[in-house]
Protein backbone atom coordinates (compact mmCIF):
# COMPACT_ATOMS: atom_id res chain seq x y z
CA UNK A 1 0.00 0.00 0.00
CA UNK A 2 1.02 3.32 -1.03
CA UNK A 3 0.29 6.82 1.19
CA UNK A 4 -2.18 9.36 0.10
CA UNK A 5 -1.15 12.95 -1.13
CA UNK A 6 -3.45 14.30 0.96
CA UNK A 7 -0.78 13.16 3.84
CA UNK A 8 1.39 15.19 3.11
CA UNK A 9 1.03 18.69 3.72
CA UNK A 10 2.94 21.72 1.78
CA UNK A 11 5.56 21.58 4.56
CA UNK A 12 6.44 17.68 3.57
CA UNK A 13 5.88 18.78 -0.10
CA UNK A 14 8.39 21.40 0.43
CA UNK A 15 11.15 19.34 2.15
CA UNK A 16 10.65 16.60 -0.50
CA UNK A 17 10.69 18.85 -3.42
CA UNK A 18 13.76 20.73 -2.04
CA UNK A 19 15.29 18.90 -0.42
CA UNK A 20 16.36 15.89 -2.23
CA UNK A 21 19.60 17.47 -2.89
CA UNK A 22 21.49 20.24 -1.22
CA UNK A 23 20.86 19.69 2.41
CA UNK A 24 23.87 21.95 3.40
CA UNK A 25 26.64 20.93 5.38
CA UNK A 26 26.66 23.21 8.06
CA UNK A 27 26.36 23.13 11.93
CA UNK A 28 22.88 23.04 12.46
CA UNK A 29 21.45 21.78 8.80
CA UNK A 30 17.88 21.38 9.73
CA UNK A 31 17.83 24.99 11.54
CA UNK A 32 18.96 25.90 7.92
CA UNK A 33 16.47 23.96 6.23
CA UNK A 34 13.74 25.57 8.83
CA UNK A 35 14.75 29.11 7.99
CA UNK A 36 14.05 28.59 4.41
CA UNK A 37 11.07 26.60 4.99
CA UNK A 38 9.94 29.42 7.41
CA UNK A 39 9.39 26.81 9.96
CA UNK A 40 11.77 25.47 13.27
CA UNK A 41 14.31 22.83 13.41
CA UNK A 42 12.01 21.52 15.55
CA UNK A 43 9.16 21.05 12.87
CA UNK A 44 11.98 20.04 10.96
CA UNK A 45 13.16 16.48 12.77
CA UNK A 46 9.66 16.00 13.08
CA UNK A 47 8.83 16.07 9.73
CA UNK A 48 11.68 14.11 8.86
CA UNK A 49 10.88 11.53 11.50
CA UNK A 50 7.23 11.37 10.46
CA UNK A 51 8.02 10.69 6.67
CA UNK A 52 10.98 8.02 7.75
CA UNK A 53 8.48 6.32 9.56
CA UNK A 54 5.74 6.19 6.87
CA UNK A 55 8.19 4.85 5.18
CA UNK A 56 8.24 7.28 2.21
CA UNK A 57 11.93 8.40 2.94
CA UNK A 58 14.45 4.77 3.30
CA UNK A 59 16.79 7.63 4.89
CA UNK A 60 18.35 11.50 5.34
CA UNK A 61 21.81 11.37 4.26
CA UNK A 62 23.70 10.79 1.18
CA UNK A 63 23.61 8.99 -1.62
CA UNK A 64 27.15 7.75 -2.74
CA UNK A 65 28.15 7.19 -6.15
CA UNK A 66 27.99 3.42 -7.09
CA UNK A 67 31.56 2.97 -9.05
CA UNK A 68 33.43 4.90 -6.75
CA UNK A 69 31.57 4.02 -3.43
CA UNK A 70 31.95 0.11 -4.15
CA UNK A 71 31.15 -2.70 -6.40
CA UNK A 72 27.37 -2.97 -7.42
CA UNK A 73 26.27 -5.13 -10.32
CA UNK A 74 22.84 -5.55 -12.12
CA UNK A 75 21.52 -9.24 -12.06
CA UNK A 76 18.51 -11.33 -13.41
CA UNK A 77 17.17 -14.89 -13.41
CA UNK A 78 14.61 -15.77 -15.18
CA UNK A 79 12.20 -18.51 -12.47
CA UNK A 80 8.95 -20.20 -12.57
CA UNK A 81 6.43 -17.26 -11.70
CA UNK A 82 4.80 -19.75 -9.30
CA UNK A 83 8.13 -19.73 -7.15
CA UNK A 84 9.28 -16.30 -7.58
CA UNK A 85 8.54 -15.61 -3.94
CA UNK A 86 10.57 -17.98 -2.76
CA UNK A 87 13.66 -17.50 -4.95
CA UNK A 88 12.91 -14.10 -4.38
CA UNK A 89 13.21 -14.45 -0.77
CA UNK A 90 16.35 -16.58 -1.22
CA UNK A 91 18.07 -13.08 -3.24
CA UNK A 92 16.83 -11.12 -0.37
CA UNK A 93 18.97 -13.14 2.30
CA UNK A 94 21.95 -12.87 0.09
CA UNK A 95 24.70 -10.26 1.73
CA UNK A 96 24.71 -6.97 -0.26
CA UNK A 97 21.09 -7.06 -2.29
CA UNK A 98 19.90 -3.65 -1.86
CA UNK A 99 17.32 -3.86 -4.90
CA UNK A 100 15.05 -6.57 -5.67
CA UNK A 101 12.32 -6.55 -8.30
CA UNK A 102 9.43 -8.56 -10.14
CA UNK A 103 9.49 -7.59 -13.36
CA UNK A 104 7.44 -8.71 -16.30
CA UNK A 105 9.79 -10.73 -18.81
CA UNK A 106 11.31 -14.18 -18.75
CA UNK A 107 13.50 -12.86 -16.64
CA UNK A 108 11.25 -11.63 -13.86
CA UNK A 109 14.00 -10.96 -11.29
CA UNK A 110 16.02 -8.48 -11.08
CA UNK A 111 18.42 -7.76 -8.25
CA UNK A 112 21.11 -5.46 -7.70
CA UNK A 113 24.51 -6.62 -5.51
CA UNK A 114 26.49 -4.63 -3.71
CA UNK A 115 30.12 -5.21 -2.04
CA UNK A 116 33.30 -3.24 -0.94
CA UNK A 117 35.39 -4.19 -3.76
CA UNK A 118 34.82 -6.43 -7.11
CA UNK A 119 36.55 -9.72 -5.98
CA UNK A 120 33.98 -9.51 -2.98
CA UNK A 121 30.70 -9.05 -5.23
CA UNK A 122 32.25 -11.41 -8.09
CA UNK A 123 32.27 -14.24 -5.14
CA UNK A 124 28.99 -12.81 -3.55
CA UNK A 125 27.39 -13.49 -7.07
CA UNK A 126 28.75 -16.95 -7.54
CA UNK A 127 27.74 -18.13 -4.21
CA UNK A 128 24.19 -16.91 -4.91
CA UNK A 129 24.14 -18.33 -8.20
CA UNK A 130 24.91 -21.82 -6.48
CA UNK A 131 22.06 -21.32 -3.97
CA UNK A 132 19.58 -20.36 -6.42
CA UNK A 133 20.49 -23.54 -9.16
CA UNK A 134 19.43 -21.01 -12.03
CA UNK A 135 21.89 -18.73 -14.35
CA UNK A 136 22.38 -15.41 -13.60
CA UNK A 137 22.43 -12.69 -16.21
CA UNK A 138 25.37 -10.52 -14.83
CA UNK A 139 25.05 -7.11 -16.55
CA UNK A 140 27.52 -4.55 -14.96
CA UNK A 141 27.07 -0.69 -16.29
CA UNK A 142 29.58 -0.09 -18.34
CA UNK A 143 28.71 3.83 -18.57
CA UNK A 144 26.34 6.30 -16.66
CA UNK A 145 24.84 8.49 -19.46
CA UNK A 146 22.14 9.63 -16.26
CA UNK A 147 22.01 8.62 -12.93
CA UNK A 148 20.13 10.61 -10.40
CA UNK A 149 16.38 9.67 -8.94
CA UNK A 150 15.90 13.15 -7.56
CA UNK A 151 13.23 13.63 -9.66
CA UNK A 152 10.41 15.84 -9.15
CA UNK A 153 7.42 14.51 -7.10
CA UNK A 154 4.06 14.53 -9.58
CA UNK A 155 2.26 15.81 -6.56
CA UNK A 156 -0.88 16.31 -8.84
CA UNK A 157 -0.85 13.22 -11.00
CA UNK A 158 -0.86 11.24 -7.47
CA UNK A 159 -3.40 13.47 -6.36
CA UNK A 160 -5.68 11.08 -9.04
CA UNK A 161 -4.33 7.79 -8.44
CA UNK B 1 44.74 12.55 1.00
CA UNK B 2 44.39 16.76 -0.28
CA UNK B 3 41.29 17.87 -1.46
CA UNK B 4 42.50 19.16 -4.46
CA UNK B 5 43.30 15.71 -5.98
CA UNK B 6 40.73 13.71 -7.03
CA UNK B 7 41.57 10.29 -5.46
CA UNK B 8 42.38 7.44 -8.21
CA UNK B 9 39.51 4.93 -7.56
CA UNK B 10 41.38 2.42 -5.75
CA UNK B 11 42.57 4.66 -3.62
CA UNK B 12 38.96 5.24 -1.98
CA UNK B 13 38.01 1.83 -1.56
CA UNK B 14 37.83 0.56 1.48
CA UNK B 15 40.60 -1.59 2.54
CA UNK B 16 43.15 2.06 1.74
CA UNK B 17 40.86 3.78 3.90
CA UNK B 18 41.40 5.11 7.54
CA UNK B 19 39.79 3.58 10.02
CA UNK B 20 37.62 6.11 11.27
CA UNK B 21 36.75 7.35 7.58
CA UNK B 22 34.83 3.71 6.88
CA UNK B 23 33.05 3.85 10.04
CA UNK B 24 31.72 7.64 8.91
CA UNK B 25 30.81 6.30 5.60
CA UNK B 26 29.11 3.22 6.87
CA UNK B 27 27.08 5.18 9.39
CA UNK B 28 25.74 7.72 6.54
CA UNK B 29 24.95 4.81 4.19
CA UNK B 30 21.95 4.13 7.04
CA UNK B 31 21.45 8.00 7.48
CA UNK B 32 22.15 10.90 9.27
CA UNK B 33 20.57 11.12 12.44
CA UNK B 34 17.43 13.20 13.01
CA UNK B 35 19.60 15.41 15.99
CA UNK B 36 20.11 19.05 15.51
CA UNK B 37 23.73 18.60 15.15
CA UNK B 38 23.95 15.57 13.01
CA UNK B 39 27.39 15.80 12.07
CA UNK B 40 28.44 15.84 15.99
CA UNK B 41 26.70 12.91 16.61
CA UNK B 42 28.19 11.17 13.80
CA UNK B 43 31.38 12.45 15.08
CA UNK B 44 30.88 10.63 18.60
CA UNK B 45 30.03 7.49 17.17
CA UNK B 46 32.60 7.30 14.33
CA UNK B 47 35.66 9.02 17.09
CA UNK B 48 35.97 12.14 15.21
CA UNK B 49 35.55 15.81 15.59
CA UNK B 50 32.60 17.64 14.29
CA UNK B 51 34.23 19.49 11.94
CA UNK B 52 36.53 16.49 10.53
CA UNK B 53 33.05 14.83 9.87
CA UNK B 54 31.71 17.95 7.91
CA UNK B 55 35.14 17.90 6.06
CA UNK B 56 35.15 14.50 5.04
CA UNK B 57 31.61 14.62 3.75
CA UNK B 58 32.23 18.17 2.09
CA UNK B 59 35.74 16.56 0.39
CA UNK B 60 33.55 13.30 -0.81
CA UNK B 61 31.12 15.54 -2.13
CA UNK B 62 34.03 17.40 -3.99
CA UNK B 63 35.62 14.34 -5.37
CA UNK B 64 31.75 13.12 -6.73
CA UNK B 65 32.27 9.80 -3.88
CA UNK B 66 28.46 11.68 -2.68
CA UNK B 67 26.39 12.51 -5.62
CA UNK B 68 24.19 14.05 -3.20
CA UNK B 69 22.85 14.87 0.14
CA UNK B 70 19.37 14.95 1.68
CA UNK B 71 16.06 13.26 1.56
CA UNK B 72 16.20 9.65 -0.23
CA UNK B 73 12.87 9.45 -0.97
CA UNK B 74 10.70 5.61 -1.43
CA UNK B 75 8.52 6.55 -4.67
CA UNK B 76 6.64 3.57 -4.07
CA UNK B 77 5.16 5.00 -0.77
CA UNK B 78 4.06 7.91 -2.52
CA UNK B 79 2.38 6.42 -5.12
CA UNK B 80 4.92 6.40 -7.86
CA UNK B 81 4.40 2.55 -8.62
CA UNK B 82 4.72 1.87 -12.32
CA UNK B 83 8.69 1.35 -12.88
CA UNK B 84 9.31 0.81 -16.30
CA UNK B 85 12.84 -0.42 -17.08
CA UNK B 86 13.40 0.04 -20.95
CA UNK B 87 15.65 -1.97 -22.86
CA UNK B 88 17.22 -1.38 -26.18
CA UNK B 89 19.27 -3.03 -28.67
CA UNK B 90 21.89 0.00 -30.22
CA UNK B 91 24.35 -0.55 -32.79
CA UNK B 92 27.83 -0.47 -30.69
CA UNK B 93 29.12 2.67 -32.60
CA UNK B 94 25.55 4.75 -31.87
CA UNK B 95 25.03 3.53 -28.09
CA UNK B 96 26.76 6.55 -26.66
CA UNK B 97 24.92 9.65 -28.94
CA UNK B 98 21.55 7.82 -28.17
CA UNK B 99 22.48 7.27 -24.17
CA UNK B 100 23.16 10.73 -24.47
CA UNK B 101 19.74 11.92 -25.49
CA UNK B 102 17.78 9.13 -23.69
CA UNK B 103 19.65 11.30 -20.45
CA UNK B 104 18.50 14.43 -21.40
CA UNK B 105 14.28 13.31 -21.77
CA UNK B 106 13.25 14.92 -18.11
CA UNK B 107 11.13 11.78 -18.15
CA UNK B 108 14.42 9.79 -17.61
CA UNK B 109 15.45 8.85 -14.25
CA UNK B 110 18.19 6.59 -15.25
CA UNK B 111 20.22 5.75 -18.32
CA UNK B 112 23.28 3.42 -18.64
CA UNK B 113 24.99 1.38 -21.05
CA UNK B 114 25.41 -2.28 -20.43
CA UNK B 115 27.09 -5.44 -22.19
CA UNK B 116 24.66 -7.94 -24.23
CA UNK B 117 24.63 -11.32 -23.18
CA UNK B 118 24.41 -13.17 -26.01
CA UNK B 119 21.98 -15.29 -26.86
CA UNK B 120 19.35 -14.42 -23.94
CA UNK B 121 19.73 -10.43 -23.68
CA UNK B 122 20.60 -9.01 -27.06
CA UNK B 123 19.86 -5.22 -25.04
CA UNK B 124 23.07 -3.12 -24.52
CA UNK B 125 21.29 0.24 -23.45
CA UNK B 126 18.95 0.72 -20.24
CA UNK B 127 16.78 3.76 -19.40
CA UNK B 128 14.18 3.71 -16.43
CA UNK B 129 10.67 6.20 -16.62
CA UNK B 130 9.33 6.48 -13.38
CA UNK B 131 5.41 7.59 -13.01
CA UNK B 132 1.85 7.24 -11.21
CA UNK B 133 0.44 4.68 -13.83
CA UNK B 134 1.61 2.66 -16.27
CA UNK B 135 -0.33 4.74 -19.47
CA UNK B 136 1.00 7.37 -18.78
CA UNK B 137 4.82 6.51 -18.91
CA UNK B 138 3.86 4.47 -22.08
CA UNK B 139 2.33 7.45 -23.62
CA UNK B 140 5.49 9.33 -22.22
CA UNK B 141 8.14 6.62 -23.37
CA UNK B 142 5.94 6.85 -27.18
CA UNK B 143 6.71 9.89 -27.25
CA UNK B 144 10.36 9.79 -26.95
CA UNK B 145 10.76 7.26 -29.58
CA UNK B 146 9.19 9.85 -31.75
CA UNK B 147 10.92 12.45 -30.71
CA UNK B 148 14.30 10.68 -30.92
CA UNK B 149 13.36 8.86 -33.75
CA UNK B 150 14.29 5.47 -32.11
CA UNK B 151 11.14 3.00 -33.81
CA UNK B 152 13.65 1.51 -35.72
CA UNK B 153 15.59 0.31 -32.66
CA UNK B 154 14.30 -3.28 -31.07
CA UNK B 155 13.40 -2.82 -27.70
CA UNK B 156 11.23 -3.78 -24.78
CA UNK B 157 9.67 -2.34 -21.94
CA UNK B 158 9.90 -4.28 -18.12
CA UNK B 159 7.23 -2.55 -15.94
CA UNK B 160 7.96 -4.02 -12.14
CA UNK B 161 5.30 -5.97 -10.76
CA UNK B 162 6.70 -6.22 -6.96
CA UNK B 163 9.78 -4.86 -4.66
CA UNK B 164 10.88 -7.16 -2.83
CA UNK B 165 13.60 -4.70 -1.89
CA UNK B 166 14.55 -1.22 -2.26
CA UNK B 167 17.01 0.68 -0.11
CA UNK B 168 20.41 2.58 -0.25
CA UNK B 169 23.57 0.97 -1.07
CA UNK B 170 25.71 -0.76 1.23
CA UNK B 171 29.04 -0.60 0.21
CA UNK B 172 31.10 -0.58 3.19
CA UNK B 173 32.02 -4.65 4.71
CA UNK B 174 29.35 -5.15 7.41
CA UNK B 175 32.01 -5.30 10.02
CA UNK B 176 33.00 -1.75 9.54
CA UNK B 177 30.86 -0.13 12.17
Amino acid sequence: MHCHPRDFDSLDRGLIDIYQRGLPVCNRPFLSVAERLGTSETEVIARLERLLSLGVLSRVGPVFDHARAGASLLAAVAVPEETRDAFAELINAAPGVNHNYAREHDYNLWFVMTAPDEPELEARLDALEARLGVPMLRLPMLEGYHIDLSFPIPWAELECT
Amino acid sequence: MSAATPLPLDAVRSRDEPAAHRRLRALLEQGMPLTPRPWQTLAEQAGMAEEQVMACVRRWQAEGMIKRLGLVVRHRRLGIQANAMMVWDVPDEQVEEIGRRLAQEAAVTLCYRRPRRLPEWPYNLFCMIHGARRERVLAELAMIVERLDLGELEHRVLFSTHAYRQCGGRYVGEGAI
